[in-house]
C-alpha cells in the first residue's frame, strides 16, 4: 500500500503540473482572444487568400485558399530539401569515401572540406551563396549558355522543360521493368541457392532498363521535345527567358547552402560506417576465395549500411527542418507562406503556427517510426 | 616502345626516376608559372593540348616514379602518400592543379588587392576586397546598436562571466566537492546579475540600454550562454524522467522531447514572437529577447535531455544495483552516485549541443533581433556601403569558423580523454 502511493503521487503530481500549466495558458489565451475579438478556428483556410506566390509547383494565385496556399508552401519544402537530399548523398558518400583513401591530399582535401563546411553557421552560407556569390552572375541578356541551352542568370537558372507526348506509355514501361527485375532477380536467387549457378542480373537489368523504354518510343508512340528557354525583351533594359523552366536563385542558394552544409555530416556518418566494418570480415572474406568487388559488394556493404542508415536519415530529417531557414532569403516555403504571408494577413497567430509545427512533427516522426521499424528488421539476430 | 618505357623491373630503375620526377616537376612548374606569373610555357601549341599538357606530363612522371622501393626517402614517401596507383596519380595531379591555379585569385582578392585604409566606400579602389568595409562596421557587427562609448560595460561583462567560469580551477581541494553545485546553481546565478546589471544598466549610476539595441556577436554569446545555462537543469530534469519506471513522467518527458526534436527552431522562434505573447497574462509584458531566450532553451533543452541520457545509459548497471544495495533512495543514488559519473561523460555531448546551438543562434535574425547576420543584413542595404555583401559574410564566416572549429576540436578531445580514463 504504502508502495503503491509512493509510485502515485509523483505521477499525479506531475500530470497535475503539466495540466495546469496547458490550462493557464488556455485560458489566458482564451482571454487575449476576447480581449482583441479573435475568434479560434481553422474556417479560415476556405477563405480567398488574396496574396501571390512567386514560385510555386501547383497552379495557384490569389484567388486560391489558404489551404492552397498551404499545399503550395509545403511542396516548395518539399521540393527544396528533395533535391537537396539527392545532392548531398551524393557529395557526402563521395567525400565520405575520399576521407578513408590511401592518399594523402584526397584524405587531407576531404578532412578539410569538412571541417571548413560543417563549422559555418547553415544561415551564413545560404546568405553567403544568395547575397554574394549568385549576385556576381550575369544580367540575363549576357549570360552564356552552359552545355548550349542553359542559362546561369541572377534571375535565376533557365533550363528547358520536357514536353511528353503519351507519357503514360512509357511509365508503363518503367514499371514493366521494374516487375521484370524483380522477377528475374527472384529466379536468380533461387537457381543459386538450388544449382549454384550465377545469371549476370546486373547486365540483363541494365539491357531491361534500356530496351523497353526504346521499345516505348519505338512502338508505343513516345516522344519527347525540348522546349528551349529563349532570351525575350520585357523592356528597354530589362531581359529575361521565355519557356523553358526557371529555377530561382533563392532555390539554387538554398539547395548549395543545404546541400554543402549536411553532406559534411553524411561524409561522417559513411566514414563511421565503414570504419565501423571490423578489418577481419574482409580477410575473412578475401581468404574464401571471393573477388575485392564481391567483398565490397556481398560483405562489407551490407555490414557498412547497417551502421550509415540510421544516422544518415536522422541528418535527412535535419536537412528538411533547416529548409525552413529557406524563409530568410524568401524562398516560398511553408514558414514564409504560411507562418510568414498568411500569418501576417489573417492574424490567426496560434493556428498557424501549430499547423506548421505539427506538419514538421508528423514528417519527423514518420520518417523516426519508418526508421525504427528498419533498425528492427536489419537487427543482427544475435542469441 | 611503350612497354621498354614501362617495364621497370631493369636494373637501371635509376633513369625512370629521373625522367619520371623531371616530367612531373615540369608539369607543376608549368601550372604555376602560368597561374602566377602568366607565363605559358606551352604557347607554342594549340589552346586544348596546352591545356591537359601538365596534367598528362605529371601522370607519365608519376607513373615513371612508381616503384615499389627505391631507397630514397622522398620518391618512397610520394610513392606511398600520394602515388599508389594510377586512379591515384590522377587525382592527385588534379588536386594539386586546383589548389595552385586557386591560389593567386584568392590570394590577391584577399591580400594583395584588397583595401582596408580610409574610412569610406570611396577609399575601396583596387579589384579586390574593401576590408575598409568590415573596419568601419566592426564595432557594429560587434556590440550591435550598443551606444558606442559604453563598450567596455559589454567586454567587461564577459571577462567577469569567463573569469568567474574558470574560478572553479582555482578553489582549494576540500572546497571540490562543490564544483558541481557552484556551476550548476551559483555560476549561472551569478553570471545573469552581472550580464543583467552591466549590459543592462539602469542602477549603480550605470544608463539604461534597452535590449532593442543589444546586437552583433556579443548578443550571440549571451543568448547562447543563458540558453546553454538554462538549457542544462532542464535536459537533465527531462533525462531522468525519460528514464523513469514510473509510466506517467517518462510518457510526459517523451513527449516533450519528440516533440521539440521534431519541429525546426525557426518556427519555435515564431512561435515566441507571435505565439507566445498570446498565452502570456494580459497585462504581462515580456521582453523579445527574453522569449527568444526562453524558447530557445525549451527547443535546445529536449536535445539536452537526450545528450544527458546518452551518459545515463552508459553507467554499467552496477552502479544503480550498488547504490541500492547500500539503502540509497532514488534522489540519494542520483545526486551522489549517478549523476557525477553521468556527467562527466556527457560533457563531449553537451559541447556539441552547445556547439548546435552557436551556429544556430543566428537566426534570431528572422524575429527582428539584430545579432551579427541581423547586422551584416543592415550594412549590407546602408546606401552608403551598397555592394560589399561577400566582405561581410566572409568576415562573419572566419569567425564563427574560428569559434565553432575551437570547440569541435576541444570537445573531440574531451571525448578521447574520458575514453581512456575508463
Amino acid at each position: 500500500m504504502n508502495n503503491k502511493i509512493k509510485r502515485y503521487i509523483p505521477q499525479i503530481l506531475t500530470l497535475l503540473f503539466v495540466i495546469g500549466v496547458i490550462g493557464f495558458f488556455t485560458l489566458n489565451a482564451q482571454v487575449n482572444m476576447d480581449n482583441r475579438g479573435i475568434d479560434f478556428g481553422f474556417g479560415f483556410l476556405k477563405q480567398e487568400s488574396s496574396f501571390d506566390v512567386q514560385f510555386s509547383l501547383i497552379e495557384y494565385s490569389g484567388s486560391h485558399s489558404y489551404a492552397r496556399a498551404y499545399l503550395v508552401g509545403l511542396l516548395n519544402t518539399l521540393l527544396v530539401s528533395f533535391i537537396s537530399i539527392i545532392f548531398c548523398t551524393i557529395l557526402g558518400v563521395i567525400i565520405g569515401v575520399s576521407r578513408l583513401s590511401s592518399n594523402f591530399l584526397i584524405r587531407n582535401s576531404a578532412a578539410w572540406y569538412v571541417e571548413f563546411f560543417r563549422n559555418i553557421p547553415l544561415l551564413l552560407q545560404i546568405f553567403f551563396w544568395y547575397y554574394a556569390a549568385l549576385r556576381a552572375l550575369p544580367l540575363p541578356e549576357k549570360a552564356a549558355p552552359w552545355f548550349g541551352v542553359t542559362y546561369m542568370t541572377i534571375k535565376g537558372y533557365y533550363i528547358p522543360s520536357f514536353i511528353w507526348n503519351n507519357l503514360d506509355i512509357f511509365l508503363y514501361s518503367i514499371l514493366a521493368v521494374i516487375i521484370c527485375i524483380l522477377f528475374i532477380s527472384t529466379y536468380a536467387k533461387k537457381l543459386r541457392e538450388t544449382s549454384g549457378k550465377q545469371i549476370p542480373l546486373f547486365f540483363i537489368s541494365i539491357g531491361l532498363l534500356i530496351v523497353l523504354p526504346a521499345l516505348s518510343f519505338l512502338i508505343g508512340g513516345v516522344s519527347l521535345d525540348f522546349e528551349i528557354p529563349v532570351l525575350k525583351k520585357l523592356s528597354q533594359t530589362s531581359y529575361t527567358y521565355e519557356g523553358g523552366i526557371g529555377l530561382p536563385p533563392e532555390l539554387i542558394a538554398l539547395v548549395l547552402a543545404l546541400s554543402l552544409y549536411t553532406s559534411t555530416f553524411v561524409a561522417e556518418c559513411v566514414r563511421a560506417g565503414i570504419q565501423g566494418v571490423s578489418k577481419g570480415q574482409k580477410e575473412a572474406a578475401a581468404s574464401v576465395g571471393l573477388t575485392p568487388n564481391q567483398i565490397l559488394k556481398l560483405v562489407i556493404m551490407p555490414q557498412a549500411l547497417r551502421i550509415i542508415i540510421p544516422p544518415t536519415t536522422n541528418q535527412y530529417l535535419n536537412l528538411t527542418k533547416n529548409s525552413s531557414l529557406a524563409a530568410a532569403i524568401a524562398y516560398p516555403d511553408l514558414v514564409l507562406v504560411f507562418a510568414g504571408t498568411a500569418l501576417m494577413q489573417t492574424g490567426k497567430a496560434i493556428e498557424i503556427v501549430s499547423i506548421t509545427m505539427l506538419t514538421y512533427l508528423s514528417i519527423s516522426l514518420a520518417i523516426a517510426a519508418l526508421m525504427n521499424w528498419y533498425n528492427k528488421k536489419i537487427e543482427i539476430k544475435e542469441k | 616502345m611503350i612497354n621498354t618505357l614501362t617495364d621497370k623491373k631493369t636494373s637501371n630503375y635509376y633513369y625512370y626516376l629521373l625522367a619520371g620526377l623531371f616530367l612531373f616537376s615540369i608539369s607543376i612548374l608549368d601550372v604555376v608559372l602560368y597561374s602566377f606569373f602568366k607565363i605559358n610555357l606551352t604557347n607554342f601549341l594549340p589552346d586544348i593540348l596546352s591545356l591537359f599538357l601538365p596534367l598528362i606530363i605529371g601522370f607519365v612522371g608519376l607513373h615513371l616514379i612508381r616503384i615499389e622501393y627505391s631507397g630514397i626517402k622522398s620518391i618512397d614517401l610520394i610513392n606511398k602518400n600520394i602515388n599508389t596507383n594510377n586512379f591515384n596519380a590522377f587525382l592527385t595531379l588534379l588536386i594539386i592543379f586546383a589548389i595552385v591555379k586557386a591560389t593567386p585569385p584568392s590570394l590577391s582578392w584577399m591580400i594583395f588587392d584588397a583595401n582596408i585604409s580610409g574610412d569610406s566606400k570611396e577609399a575601396c579602389t583596387g579589384t579586390g576586397a574593401c576590408w575598409t568595409y568590415v573596419k568601419v562596421w566592426f564595432r557594429r557587427f560587434m556590440y550591435g546598436m550598443y551606444p558606442n562609448d559604453l563598450h567596455w560595460r559589454i567586454n567587461t561583462a564577459f571577462i567577469l562571466v569567463i573569469g568567474l567560469g574558470f574560478f572553479g580551477f582555482f578553489l582549494k581541494d576540500n572546497l571540490k566537492k562543490y564544483l558541481a553545485l557552484y556551476y550548476v546553481i551559483i555560476y549561472p546565478i551569478i553570471a545573469f546579475l552581472v550580464i543583467y546589471y552591466l549590459i543592462s544598466g539602469g542602477s549603480f549610476g550605470l544608463v539604461w540600454v534597452e535590449t532593442g539595441a543589444w546586437g552583433g556577436l556579443s548578443l550571440t554569446f549571451i543568448v547562447s550562454f543563458f540558453c546553454l545555462i538554462f538549457c542544462f537543469p532542464l535536459g537533465m530534469i527531462l533525462a531522468l524522467g525519460r528514464r523513469s519506471n514510473l509510466p506517467m513522467i517518462r510518457y510526459i518527458s517523451v513527449g516533450y522531447i519528440e516533440f521539440w526534436r521534431g519541429v525546426p527552431l525557426i518556427t519555435v522562434l515564431f512561435m515566441s514572437s507571435v505565439m507566445f505573447p498570446m498565452f502570456l497574462p494580459e497585462d504581462f509584458f515580456m521582453d523579445k529577447l527574453v522569449r527568444v531566450i526562453i524558447a530557445i532553451t525549451l527547443f535546445e533543452g529536449a536535445y539536452c535531455a537526450e545528450a544527458i541520457r546518452g551518459g545515463l545509459q552508459s553507467l554499467p548497471r552496477g552502479q544503480y544495483d550498488a547504490a541500492k544495495s547500500l539503502g540509497m533512495g532514488y534522489w540519494k543514488m542520483h545526486i551522489f552516485v549517478i549523476l557525477p559519473q553521468a556527467l562527466k561523460l556527457v560533457i563531449p555531448g553537451i559541447c556539441n549541443t552547445f556547439l548546435a546551438l552557436v551556429k544556430d543562434t543566428p537566426l534570431i535574425f528572422v524575429v527582428g533581433l539584430a545579432e551579427i547576420a541581423g547586422m551584416l543584413a543592415l550594412a549590407k542595404t546602408n546606401p552608403k556601403w551598397l555592394g560589399f555583401a561577400m566582405e561581410g559574410y566572409i568576415f562573419a564566416a572566419i569567425i564563427f569558423w574560428i569559434i565553432c572549429y575551437a570547440m569541435s576540436k576541444y570537445s573531440y578531445n574531451l571525448e578521447n580523454k574520458y575514453k581512456t580514463e575508463r
